[in-house]
């Protein structure tokens, strides 16, 4: 039995202490299954599902029929519909993992039909010796894998918007998505090649359409970076860069290359249209931030977020996800008072570096109008702002590397609205 | 003795350590410089990497005409793509006005990202001299430059676009 002292609030606004479920397993009041009585013809009682023998073996799994509402939400420009994004439905995840069908895409101008025996990778420039490499040589080089975070930098840009954007949440924070990438580290390739002491910055193409490029420091290239083949244990989706993948932890999503094939290492960046005229933050007073590379913490409650519905009043679970580019989540604090009072969520194990992690925390919802929030705050310290103090720093026309607090307006009916509060 | 062992013990504290996965089955395979040169079209705002080939916003008003206008607009003041030309305020205002001629701080980026990527529904299609003649009209119509400049390998980079100074370097 649950006492009254554990059902006792944590902060404001029916927040209950982070250890309850694991306390008590306690079951939520809308959810408790019941097996119906036996059926007159058997000594056991058979669902329907067990009367007859199911379906064969299938090469490649799907989701279920009745998962098909969980797509990506595509959205392409009207004169070329290769350009544009799809979302990650976060709304509707679990976990810390995207599905590969669900991971989400920004393309610049389509998902190139790349055949992997005629695709290469040429490293030049400042090194002793220019090399191309071929995939099938690569998948013979010493791999690493990571679980990390990929963030589109454009990632909830419509939060930029004076009014709040009434869309489900993957629709406008879901350029965000977490997988474990496998593949050859960089260092290994460069140093066979020798750089050069004057290399200071790669830059890094693609073999699509726009032939997409981005300048990245030496530096970073050398820490972490690795060149991805596997997606979740699979070769990468033609969709995530298939067959190579330039992986830059905790950075913004477009220095991670998709279809990479030259590696180019220069003294300087070669001032892209994608690290000047886009990708960088115009501020009030008429400068840009460039290379503005780490995407700094976030957090977003996952469920409930808007459309979704509580039906009755009783005891749910607050779920919701947290990641920084700089290192890992240290805390997450939720509030369901829009703000007044903070609650510690807990974080499911493990918590990585530079990846989602999932945060919970129990809450009774007493049929009262409340303001959700969450707020993450990194190993390094980092706190994620709330809107108008993110405003105050960059102002509103800043259009990338959005990661203000999010708040949901639950009302009495248990409709659940997006607002700034 | 003691001391002699402790110094032996040091020393092998500092012996760089050797990871296993360092080794490599060196498979990469040398390539010629023309193949490289063949290879790369990164455009640098010093002009490295501009290729031969000259043209002025006359012609380019053609190649616009034929090749962006039915999404960029007329005169580059935006449709389904990106506004390039014909700011009427600046990017203090509410909102900021962000074209070629506001926002971006090279001209080289306009070659290099006109060759690599436009127009989206035949990214192969443009000859070095209609992209510096695309290039000078977009520049011509931002009133930076006039009407019978040529743009090639040498001028191109020594045109100072109006927001050259705009951008902090958040990368320390």
């Amino acid at each position: 039995m649950t006492t009254e002292n554990e059902l006792k609030p944590v902060a404001e606004g029916g927040l209950l202490d982070r250890r309850l479920f694991l306390k008590k397993g306690l079951t939520f009041s809308a959810a408790v299954l019941s097996a119906d009585v036996l059926a007159e013809s058997s000594d056991i009682y058979r669902p329907e599902s067990s009367k007859k023998a199911g379906d064969p073996f299938s090469n490649y799994g799907l989701p279920s029929e009745y998962e098909r509402k969980t797509i990506r939400w595509t959205m392409g420009n009207s004169m070329a519909d290769g350009n544009g994004v799809s979302w990650t439905p976060l709304q509707d995840l679990e976990g810390t993992i995207t599905p590969n069908g669900l991971h989400f895409e920004r393309h610049h101008n389509g998902v190139p039909d790349i055949n992997p025996k005629e695709h290469q990778l040429l490293i030049h420039g400042l090194v002793d010796k220019s090399l191309m490499f071929e995939v099938d040589d690569l998948l013979r080089y010493p791999m690493t894998s990571l679980l990390c975070f990929i963030e589109c930098g454009g990632n909830s840009n419509a939060a930029w918007r004076s009014e709040p954007i009434q869309t489900k949440l993957g629709y406008f924070h879901g350029m965000a998505s977490c997988s474990e990438w496998t593949g050859v580290p960089l260092r290994l390739l460069l140093n066979e090649a020798k750089i050069k002491g004057r290399a200071k910055w790669l830059v890094a193409e693609g073999a699509d359409a726009s032939l997409m490029n981005v300048s990245l420091p030496l530096e970073k290239a050398l820490d972490d970076c690795f060149i991805a083949l596997y997606q979740n244990g699979e070769r990468i989706r033609p969709e995530n860069g298939y067959p190579l993948r330039l992986i830059v932890p905790g950075w913004e999503g477009v220095t991670n290359v998709k279809w990479l094939r030259r590696l180019h290492l220069t003294n300087r960046p070669v001032m892209a249209r994608n690290e000047t005229s886009k990708y960088t933050e115009l501020m009030p007073s008429g400068k840009a931030r460039q290379f503005s590379f780490e995407m700094e913490a976030k957090s977003l409650i996952t469920n409930p977020s808007f459309g979704h519905k509580l039906d009755k009043q009783g005891l749910y679970q607050i779920s919701g996800l947290a990641w920084s580019g700089r290192g890992k989540i240290k805390k997450v604090e939720v509030s369901a008072d829009g703000g007044n009072t903070w609650a510690e969520a807990a974080l499911q194990e493990p918590v990585l570096s530079k990846c989602f992690t999932r945060f919970r925390i129990p809450w009774q919802w007493n049929g009262q109008t409340v303001v959700l929030k969450s707020r993450a705050i990194d190993e390094t310290a980092y706190v994620q702002p709330e809107r108008e103090e993110l405003i105050k720093q960059r102002g509103q026309h800043g259009y990338f590397h959005y990661n203000a607090i999010v708040s949901w307006k639950v009302d009495a009916n248990g409709e659940i609205s997006h607002v700034y509060a | 003795m003691f001391m002699r062992n402790s110094l032996i013990c040091l020393s092998l504290l500092f012996v760089p350590v050797l990871h296993a996965e360092e080794k490599t089955p060196l498979l990469g395979k040398p390539v010629s410089k023309a193949l490289v040169e063949k290879w790369n079209g990164d455009i640098f705002p010093d002009g490295e990497g501009l290729p031969a080939g000259k043209g002025t916003a006359t012609y380019g008003k053609k190649v616009y005409q034929q090749y962006c206008l039915s999404c960029h607009g007329v005169d580059g003041t935006g449709d389904s793509a990106d506004e390039l030309a014909g700011a009427k305020h600046g990017l203090t205002d509410n909102p900021p006005d962000k074209t070629i001629g506001t926002y971006w701080p090279y001209a080289t980026t306009i070659f290099d990202f006109t060759r690599r990527a436009m127009p989206l529904n035949n990214p192969d299609v443009l000859s070095n001299n209609q992209l510096y003649a695309v290039t000078a009209y977009l520049l011509y119509l931002n009133g930076i430059i006039g009407e019978n400049d040529i743009m090639n390998a040498q001028t191109l980079p020594k045109v100072k676009m109006p927001n050259r100074d705009g951008f902090v370097n958040q990368y320390q």
